[in-house]
């Protein structure tokens, strides 16, 4: 299990590759799913050019922990990597990474819709959006379905 | 003997400041540190999260000496 984040760039397919590379055992999984979470040029009607990713340093890394170790508790699955950005990020920009391992499909699948879905119910991360209009925080963050 | 709180995001711009100490004496909760370091003029926003050493927690929540307690809107990340 990994959990980083990173202020820098974030290139999804290069974390999956070099973590998949590094950290599994070749013909032990059977099934990978990814999540990635990209940065939009519109919400709410408006155009935004950038948002500016705020976190809390200690709380963050706990609850992504806690997350994780929740979702190796409720599926069968081989290994997890959770990589998310913060401070300021481009339109078209990946924000978060998930991919999960496991031997069949359906753990990793539904693990990763777990991952997704908590960590934007409580990572403690916040969004504030630069538009044409100046800028404004993210009140809520949309329903996943 | 003392509490550090910490606010984010909207609430830090609100409140006008990231994080501060404040003594613990008779400060028995949650609810009490938010009084104690915001003052009773500026009410918390209905939807304000809190967390105690980094784990969200009530209001009603006890807190003591050497404690953090952090409060912040609605989490919007991912």
């Amino acid at each position: 299990m990994h959990i980083a984040l990173y202020e820098q760039e974030l290139d999804p397919w290069r974390e999956i590759t070099a973590y998949q590379a590094t950290r599994l055992k070749p013909g032990s999984y059977g099934a990978t799913a990814v999540f990635v979470g990209t940065m939009r040029d519109f919400h709410a009607g408006e155009h935004v050019s950038a948002i500016e990713l705020e976190h809390y340093p200690g709380m963050t890394e706990k609850s992504l922990a806690e997350i994780a170790a929740e979702a190796g508790r409720r599926w069968d699955i081989i290994d997890l990597l959770v990589v998310h950005r913060y401070g300021y990020i481009t339109p078209g920009a990946p924000i978060v990474v998930i991919a999960v391992w496991s031997a069949h499909r359906g753990a990793a699948n539904d693990a990763c819709r777990f991952l997704i879905e908590q960590l934007k119910a409580y990572a403690p991360f916040w969004k504030k959006e630069h538009t044409s209009k100046g800028a404004r925080w993210v009140e809520n963050n949309t329903s996943g379905h | 003997m003392s509490i550090h709180v910490r606010f984010f995001a909207s609430l830090r711009e609100r409140v006008g400041c990231g994080e501060l100490e404040i003594s613990a004496q008779g400060v028995a909760n949650v609810g009490d540190v938010w009084r104690a370091a915001v003052g009773a003029e500026l009410q918390a926003p209905p939807q304000t999260l809190a967390a105690l050493n980094m784990e969200y927690c009530a209001l009603d929540t006890p807190v003591g000496d050497g404690d953090e307690v952090a409060f912040f809107p609605p989490v919007t990340g991912g």
